[in-house]
């Protein structure tokens, strides 16, 4: 593990990027009967794994800028799972800002998610039971990333683990840590784990690919009746010269 | 009311009882006092929001304490250097008339040109394009008319050029600056020695100039054309040099240069401006080179969200397109049950939308392409440019069977399943497809829908 190594592993790969999808909301609770004017709701606002892995292995802390009426409006979070329960009356715009570990990215990365309290259906009934939940799924992507950042992701299912160019091969990455550490960073066993949705491509996919054979079908229509017109516009164009 | 008179109009053609309602307002409407009414009316006839002038001052200015007469006396002028007495008015106020100089020599300015002496001319003027008699000419003229080369090229006695003649006059006052100058360095801030006038650069930029002066209107355009292209293809390498080292401002600079030279090579366009290609380039190219500047800019982040990068990708692939263009693409995917921002954004997810909205695209201009080909036929067949495609004339004719009625928002009758909360634009947006050719278009659908 000498100097020219470190200098290995500091090498950048183009065209190569690690995705990280992750799922990002907040989930609040009436109180009901011990509800006041000020603290109608408890709620949590998180950022976890999309299959619920722990998000530690590429995220060190996320700040939860909250509104300027809390205390200490800036939440730090230094570890998975990483989210911020409070309580209010107020739906406002929370600035997520993810820190990610040194090999990973200097560079932080800010997410914005308004806070839900009410149901959508305001004249529906309010649930002590059943929070509201609104949740967005997005991927971060990291691009060019160092040797060492792959090296050490390569077994986390946190990381959707891209295909490396040819020739290239990894070192084998440190062994993981012991099972027991790993386990509380993901949110499988969440308490509010029931009310999180669930991300599927493929119904998404599903409907791009039929729509866009439906234009391809309109565009080769239109296609064909252009060039009769040109055709006939031809014939126009050289009749009327004569 | 005067206006009528001198026109020679009847006044109102209403009844006489009528008259009298006007004129209690026409007596409001008098609002001047100090000033006629005549006047008044040259200024609209109305009052200003802002009072530029107190009318009240008008009448009341001058003090009556003090005597003012007119009087017609004599002047001389300080930027006369010959003592000619001329006469004028002058407002003599209680017997006194006003002193100073003539208010206006102030405004006699001239230039300061230098004058060498006969031994500083041996020394560091001669030029072999130029002799002393010619030098000293360029000299006095360029006093007298105060550096008004124009005037001074038009009068001197041998053919010289504008910038030939400047050439010599900032080359030789410079020469003498820096010889009379005790040390260089305390001239070295001289506008003229920091920056010495360039003939080639000059001339080259007039000649330009005047090129670009006197293009016709195509020139014009496919100029613009050029400009945008190469501008598209500067950008798109400089981003992917800037991914190297970020040297964006040298960049930005050469390429104005090089365009501009480009110009002034009319049609033909020399191989040594290097970034700019001929004026006929595919539009194919220009999309791809958005989208090439904007992968490469979202690599230079190191790290974003998907969501934020299809966005950019979005732009780039309709940077061409108008708003309203744009907004028919948003109306379209709604028709066709996909969501506008993807709920589940992975990056083969992120991959098809962005395709299925360059075919939808694709596919509004089409259909404009349609619509242009048939208002063009159809001016060849009738004669008249004032049809309107979809007019039941055309139904008779054999084209119309291969043809379906394309309206102006697709509809894909069935595809319902992915909307729940969509809004509707309109009702007629989403009729099913109707196949017979007589039917008119929607009035939406213009010819300079573009």
């Amino acid at each position: 593990m000498g100097k020219p190594e470190d200098t290995e592993k500091k090498k950048k790969l183009k065209d190569v990027e690690i995705s990280v999808p992750i799922v990002y909301g907040n989930a609040a609770f009436w109180l009901g009967k011990k509800a006041s004017e000020y603290q109608s709701h408890k709620w949590t606002v998180y950022v976890r794994g999309a299959t619920n892995e722990d998000l530690s292995v590429v995220v060190k802390r996320a700040v939860f800028q909250l509104h300027s009426s809390f205390n200490n409006p800036t939440r730090v979070v230094e570890s998975a799972p990483f989210e911020l329960s409070e309580s209010g009356w107020g739906e406002f715009e929370i600035a997520i800002t993810l820190y990610f570990h040194n090999d990973v990215c200097e560079k932080p990365l800010n997410l914005y998610h308004h806070l839900k309290l009410y149901p959508e259906d305001e004249s529906g009934p309010m649930s002590i039971k059943k929070p509201v939940v609104v949740e967005f799924y997005n991927e971060i992507v990291f691009t060019e990333p160092s040797e060492s950042f792959l090296t050490r992701v390569q077994n986390y299912p946190a990381v959707t683990f891209p295909r490396l160019p040819a020739g290239f091969t990894l070192t084998s990455s440190a062994p993981i840590e012991d099972e027991s550490k790993r386990k509380r960073g993901d949110t499988k066993d969440h308490p509010l784990n029931q009310w999180f949705l669930n991300f599927s491509e493929a119904d998404e996919l599903l409907q791009l690919a039929a729509a866009r054979q439906q234009v391809q079908a309109h565009i080769a229509k239109l296609r064909r009746q252009i060039s009769v017109i040109d055709g006939q516009n031809q014939q126009f164009k050289s009749s009327s010269d004569q | 009311m005067d206006a009528k008179d001198i026109l020679g109009l009847p006044k109102t053609p209403l009844p006489i009882t009528q008259e009298k309602k006007p004129r209690p307002q026409k007596d409001s409407q008098r609002k001047p006092d100090g000033i006629s009414r005549e006047v008044y009316a040259l200024t609209g006839g109305l009052a200003p929001l802002m009072p530029s002038i107190d009318a009240s001052q008008l009448k009341r200015r001058p003090p009556s304490d003090e005597k003012i007469t007119w009087q017609w006396l004599p002047f001389t002028s300080s930027a006369r250097k010959d003592n000619l007495q001329l006469y004028h008015w002058v407002r003599v106020v209680n017997g006194v008339p006003p002193t100073g100089d003539y208010s206006f020599a102030k405004y006699n300015k001239s230039v300061d040109v230098i004058k060498y002496t006969d031994e500083e001319y041996e020394k560091y003027l001669t030029d072999p394009m130029w002799t002393k008699e010619e030098t000293d000419q360029l000299f006095d003229l360029c006093e007298r008319f105060d550096l008004r080369f124009i005037v001074i090229a038009d009068r001197f006695p041998t053919f010289r050029t504008v910038e030939e003649l400047k050439d010599r006059y900032y080359s030789v006052s410079r020469a003498i600056l820096i010889a009379r100058a005790p040390s260089p360095g305390e001239v070295a801030g001289h506008p003229l020695v920091k920056e010495p006038y360039n003939v080639s650069q000059e001339t080259e930029r007039k000649r330009a100039l005047s090129m670009v002066l006197s293009q016709t209107k195509q020139q014009e355009r496919k100029d613009a054309e050029v400009l945008a292209e190469a501008k598209r293809i500067a950008e798109s390498r400089m981003a992917a040099q800037g991914a190297e080292e970020p040297d964006l401002p040298v960049t930005s600079d050469i390429v104005p240069e090089s365009v501009e030279r480009a110009i002034g090579h009319g049609d033909t366009i020399s191989p040594s401006s290097v970034q700019v290609p001929s004026a006929a380039v595919a539009p194919s190219t220009s999309i791809m080179a958005d989208n090439a500047s904007t992968l490469t800019s979202l690599r230079m982040l190191r790290v974003y969200l998907r969501t934020y990068a299809l966005e950019q990708m979005v732009q780039a692939a309709s940077s061409s397109a108008g708003l309203r263009t744009i907004k028919r693409v948003e109306q379209t995917l709604q028709d066709l049950g996909v969501n506008l921002k993807p709920k589940v954004p992975t990056k083969a997810v992120c991959a098809e939308h962005l395709e299925l909205r360059k075919e939808i695209l694709t596919l509004l201009n089409l259909q404009k392409q349609l619509q242009y080909k048939e208002a063009e036929g159809s001016s060849f067949r009738d004669g008249s440019y004032g049809d309107m495609p979809g007019t039941p004339k055309r139904s008779h004719r054999a084209v119309d069977q291969d043809r379906t009625f394309v309206p102006d928002a697709i509809s894909f009758g069935g595809e319902r399943a992915g909307k729940r909360e969509q809004k509707r634009k309109g009702p007629g947006r989403v009729s099913e497809t109707p196949s017979s050719p007589a039917h008119k278009r929607p009035r939406k659908m213009k010819a300079s829908d573009l």
